[in-house]
């Protein structure tokens, strides 16, 4: 039978995990991600999940746990939001240079100052470069799916995978999730299989100062500089392109869901206006693509699940036929634009392709967007000359 | 010498004399044991003990390797003799 549950987008993060096996959790709360460290908590203690829970002192402490638990061969989970993702970034940094698979939820929350504990995606924009694979979900059965999901892409590519939610929107949003059968899980993820890690047969050192040219080791072995190291990285973040394309592929094979790999459309068979956008205003495009219709606007929607690596190519395929591409994000790279609206067009001009790009900036600190207002933005950037706006700002 | 492995996507090393290359380059100060002062007994070695690098012998009288040390001065601070001297260069002189 069916388990159907009416959860929480935290409950069904914390619920993946468990599914997920995992071995070691280190995570302090912060709003809006408390209740998944709260559930997590509650399922070691219960005796449900068999794993450590470590009770760290600050996010910055979580993450090296985590780091340090993945490196002796532990599958590990962590979650936070905003400043304390803020607080984690040079451990975000060291947990791609490491090579760990890390799964880690990010509740999006806008970042202080002033204090918000309301939703938008800046926190994690913010740690665009650090080298983590970052997906971004639409709903909360995404969330418990991407999470499986996350494991065995990043056990595969051995990078870490942050998996972003909207905070409140989804976060404390109650909805109808299908809890995957533990055993279908089991199929889908295999055990996790050791990379370099330290054992106690023998002793070695992790990251040690290594200077910029590759040089010999103790017995005399070529070992890489920093900047082959890194340039390795970068070349199989480009790969896992195909490697979270196939993952979701072979969910929906075993569990019986799909959630477009990188991209996901809406209406974009005939469509010549598309609306851009990821998590769940990605999904709000949706309604105000309906609406664009109706008053004859052919219009699609175009939602980024994968953000990095950029699914550049996809995104040019998908918008082959797009008279206008109109971006709209609850992020904004301050001093120019919205980060994905520079990505798209990046992409886009490498595709020799000139469709006209307007973006638009909304829901920064949880204030919010109705699907009238992005249809109304929509609707005068297709009328008008391409433009780059805030949506409901004063100033 | 062996060809560089592909695989390598993490920085590590085993621990082994030698491994962050020959740090003895870096030294701008030499430590000089003068054997006289030093009480040449098990229930010292404080130098030994503190030495960053574990670059002094544990056999008296006591040797350091200098292709490793890199004149950090810890020895000469910590030894309760004043049996160690930084001097200026790379040498002992």
């Amino acid at each position: 039978m069916t388990d159907v549950r009416i959860i929480t987008a935290n409950e069904a993060a914390a619920l993946g995990a468990m599914l997920s096996r995992v071995q070691v959790v280190a995570a302090y709360p912060i709003t809006p991600q408390t209740p998944v460290t709260e559930d997590l908590a509650a399922m070691v203690e219960r005796g449900d999940l068999k794993a450590e829970y470590l009770t760290v002192e600050s996010e910055h402490s979580a993450m090296a746990s985590v780091i340090a638990a993945s490196q002796v061969g532990a599958r590990v989970f962590t979650a936070t939001s905003a400043n304390g993702l803020l607080y984690m970034h040079e451990n975000l940094h060291w947990a791609a240079g490491s090579r760990v698979p890390v799964v880690m939820g990010c509740v999006n929350r806008g970042v202080g100052a002033p204090w918000t504990i309301l939703n938008d995606q800046q926190d994690s924009i913010a740690q665009r470069d650090t080298g983590w694979i970052q997906l971004y979900c639409r709903n909360s059965q995404e969330v418990l799916d991407s999470i499986i999901q996350a494991y065995r892409i990043a056990e595969q590519v051995r990078i870490p995978i942050m998996v972003c939610y909207d905070g409140f929107v989804l976060s404390h949003m109650s909805t109808p999730v299908e809890i995957p059968p533990q055993d279908k899980v089991d199929e889908f993820l295999p055990d996790l299989v050791p990379g370099i890690e330290i054992s106690e047969n023998g002793f070695m050192n992790l990251n040690p100062l290594i200077l910029s040219d590759p040089r010999s080791d103790a017995e005399g072995v070529i070992q890489p500089g920093y900047m082959d190291l890194r340039y390795r990285l970068q070349n199989d973040l480009l790969a896992s392109l195909e490697t979270i394309g196939d993952a979701d592929k072979e969910f929906e094979s075993v569990i019986g869901r799909g959630w477009g790999g990188l991209i996901w459309e809406y209406k974009m068979d005939d469509a010549e206006h598309v609306l851009i956008s990821m998590g769940s205003l990605a999904s709000e495009c949706t309604l105000a693509a309906d609406s664009m219709r109706e008053q004859g606007l052919r219009t699609g929607v175009v939602g980024v699940r994968a953000y990095r690596p950029f699914p550049a190519d996809a995104l040019a395929q998908a918008l082959a036929r797009a008279q206008t591409a109109i971006v709209f994000e609850k992020d904004i790279s301050y001093g120019y634009r919205g980060a994905l609206a520079s990505d798209l067009k990046a992409a886009l001009y490498d595709a020799d392709m000139r469709p006209k790009v307007s973006s638009f900036v909304a829901g920064l600190g949880g204030r919010d967007v109705r699907p009238e207002q992005l249809a109304e933005s929509a609707v005068n950037a297709i009328t008008s000359e391409p433009t780059h706006k805030w949506i409901d700002a004063s100033g | 010498m062996a060809e560089k492995d592909e695989k390598v996507i993490v920085a590590w090393s085993k621990p082994a004399p030698g491994e962050a290359g020959r740090t003895g380059d870096w030294r701008s100060q030499t430590p000089v044991i003068d054997h006289d002062k030093c009480p040449q007994k098990d229930y010292c070695l404080y130098c030994w003990l503190y030495c960053p690098d574990a670059v002094i012998s544990r056999d008296f009288p006591l040797e350091i390797d200098l292709e490793y040390c890199k004149g950090c001065g810890v020895c000469a601070e910590e030894c309760p003799r004043k049996a160690i001297t930084m001097v200026d260069g790379r040498d002992p002189g």
